[in-house]
């Protein structure tokens, strides 16, 4: 390095360095920078000895505080259970149907459910629970499945067609597809279901030979009057509520395909007081039974 | 004595450059290369076992759509992830992900624990037509996948390339990776060969609701289906001293 060189004109000290006759000023860094930086290193010292930091051969230093974070959740995960164990263990003591008349429980049950619901189940069922073309809507009183409350119970927990061994399961045969009625038929029964539910646009003549396609393929589940029956989740065909849309279509392609729905069992992922408060919150959606 | 002689790092690039490479590889040696000997970085668990052929291309489409700029495959040992998504993610859940998919954007939630948690026909409906279902969802719609039929061709090599960085696939299971590929997705195939190397819980059935033929939607569903349900947590033990950290 050159030696110490004062600039003339701002008195201070110039690094040596000199382009075309420019030279470059050594402005240290402030003071106050410097402070802050040694401090930092001195504080990772204290951070060393206090948290984990150092790998070692086949381990890492502990620090002496014995930090770890999957420490840490557990007992917060603990500490949030234990903080709702009481109106839990009180929802789970009370029969199931007395929770509603109970103004401090089911307010509680609401708000567990909901939002529990919102993680869970909105994706499916809608944000309110209105339902999507395929996934029933929550929010009336038409239930496909057993509507009251050990019903909804059952259905959350085990799901439907769901592969877990005490699921709900039936299914509709895929009639057209497998061809066990031919287009005529299936026409015909498709204009009968539609008269059903008074749809204006069913076409009598067909509908009234669909009557006896009706008779010999579709009773055993959906019943004579159309009127469903919730043990083998056959819907109701005779009211306006669709799962599968209420189009000329849409019941053909049902009629088709037989498409069974999935819910998936929710036993494994939520534990017993939550499916008690999803329960109450789903049955004073719409209207359990 | 540095201190006063910087000038010569300043003035000779080579010596500067050297000068680089030996303080950033203070750091890597000291931080990155004994993670790779330390035996705690990947807890002892059961159930976790290398991707089946279709879940591997499953994955590749998910690298490949880029489904990592908006999800996440990492549940954090906080209490509200822990809440929402379930058990925290273990260090042996993307042991065998190469490259793994962790992320750090959450355009939508995080998907580390979403197998089983809808079933098949609610994925091919969203994928296909996410506002479908969900009507505020911000999610860019994969229709296309529908029509795009999986090639089971160089399955065997993919399957190879990950035998490379470490995945312990058996030479058997890269011998009949095209026969197990297309296996996975027929609900009508014998799954036995495809159980007995990955495992009787893997999911055989036809994910995209068209039977007649093997589409990347199969694939994909597959590989979604199955993120978060190797582990057996019934065996695992979260609070033994290797497992806190
Ligand atoms: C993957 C989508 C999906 C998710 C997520 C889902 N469900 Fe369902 N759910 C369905 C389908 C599909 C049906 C109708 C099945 C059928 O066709 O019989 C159903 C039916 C139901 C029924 C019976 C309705 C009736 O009319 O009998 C209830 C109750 C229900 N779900 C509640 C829930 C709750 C509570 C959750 C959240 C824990 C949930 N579901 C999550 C798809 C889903
Ligand atoms: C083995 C029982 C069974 C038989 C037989 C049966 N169904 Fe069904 N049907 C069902 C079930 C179960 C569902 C509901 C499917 C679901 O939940 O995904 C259903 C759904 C329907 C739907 C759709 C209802 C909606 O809300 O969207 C229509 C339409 C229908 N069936 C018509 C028929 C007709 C017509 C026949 C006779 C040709 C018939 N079904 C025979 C069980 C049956
Ligand atoms: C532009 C950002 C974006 C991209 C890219 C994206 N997603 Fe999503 N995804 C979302 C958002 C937002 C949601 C939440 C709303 C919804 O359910 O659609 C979501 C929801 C989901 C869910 C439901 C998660 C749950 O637990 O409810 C799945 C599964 C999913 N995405 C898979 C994928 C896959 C697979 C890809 C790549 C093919 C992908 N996403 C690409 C934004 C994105």
């Amino acid at each position: 390095m050159s030696k110490r060189e004062i600039d003339d004109h701002s008195g201070v000290e110039t690094t040596g360095h000199e382009w075309d006759g420019i030279k470059e000023l050594n402005h240290p860094l402030p003071k106050w920078w410097l402070y802050i930086l040694y401090g930092s290193i001195i504080w990772s010292f204290g951070y060393w000895v206090a948290y984990p930091a150092w790998p070692t051969l086949n381990s890492y230093t502990h620090g002496i505080l014995k930090n770890s974070d999957r420490a840490r959740v557990t007992t917060e995960v603990a500490a949030l259970k234990s903080a709702r164990a009481p109106m839990f263990a009180k929802m789970q003591a009370t029969p199931i149907e007395q929770v509603k008349s109970n103004e401090e429980l089911f307010q509680f049950a609401q708000e567990a459910g909901k939002s529990t619901f919102n993680d869970n189940c909105a994706t499916c069922h809608g944000a309110g629970g209105q339902g999507n073309k395929g996934f029933p809507s929550l929010v009336d009183d038409v239930w496909i499945w057993d509507g009251t409350y050990e019903g909804i119970r059952q259905t959350i927990n085990f799901g439907i067609r769901s592969g877990h061994d005490q699921a709900r399961i039936s299914a509709m045969p895929a009639f057209g597809r497998d061809g066990m009625l031919d287009a005529g038929q299936a026409g015909d029964v498709t204009e009968y279901v539609m008269s059903l539910s008074k749809m204006a646009d069913a076409n009598a003549g067909k509908a009234a030979r669909g009557a006896a396609v009706y008779a010999a393929n579709c009773v055993v589940c959906h019943g004579a009057t159309g009127a469903g029956d919730a043990a083998q989740g056959a819907p109701n065909l005779t009211d306006a509520e669709w799962l599968y849309g209420g189009s000329r279509a849409d019941i053909a392609a049902q009629i088709h395909n037989g498409r069974g729905g999935v819910m998936p069992a929710w036993s494994a992922k939520l534990d017993a007081e939550t499916v008690t408060a999803l329960t109450v919150y789903v049955h004073s959606l719409g209207g359990g039974k | 004595m540095l201190l006063k002689n910087h000038g010569i790092f300043e003035r000779h690039s080579l010596i500067l450059t050297l000068g680089i490479v030996l303080v950033v590889s203070i750091g890597g040696l000291i931080e990155i290369a004994p993670m790779f000997k330390i035996e705690s970085t990947i807890e002892e668990v059961d159930g976790v076992r290398p991707y089946t052929p279709l879940e591997l291309v499953g994955r590749n489409v998910y690298v490949r759509e880029g489904c990592y700029t908006c999800h996440s495959q990492m549940i954090r040992s906080l209490r509200d992830e822990v809440e929402r998504y379930g058990h925290y993610s273990l260090a042996a859940e993307s042991m065998y992900d190469h490259p793994f998919q962790w992320g750090s954007k959450r355009t939508g939630p995080d998907l580390a624990r979403v197998g089983g948690k809808y079933s098949d026909a609610w994925q091919v409906d969203h994928l296909a037509d996410p506002r479908s279902v969900v009507p505020e969802s911000v999610m860019p719609p994969y229709e296309f996948l529908k029509h795009k039929v999986v090639s089971a061709d160089h399955i065997g090599d993919h399957l190879m390339a990950n035998v490379r960085v470490g995945v312990p696939y058996t030479q058997g299971a890269i011998d009949s990776a095209a026969a197990d590929l297309m296996a996975q997705a027929d609900p009508m195939a014998d799954s036995s060969g495809l159980q007995s190397r990955y495992g009787g819980k893997v999911n055989a059935r036809d994910f995209d609701g068209d039977a007649a033929k093997v589409t990347e939607m199969d694939a994909l569903v597959a590989y979604l289906q199955v993120l978060g349900t190797m582990v057996d947590f019934t065996t695992y033990k979260p609070e033994t001293a290797d497992n806190l950290r």
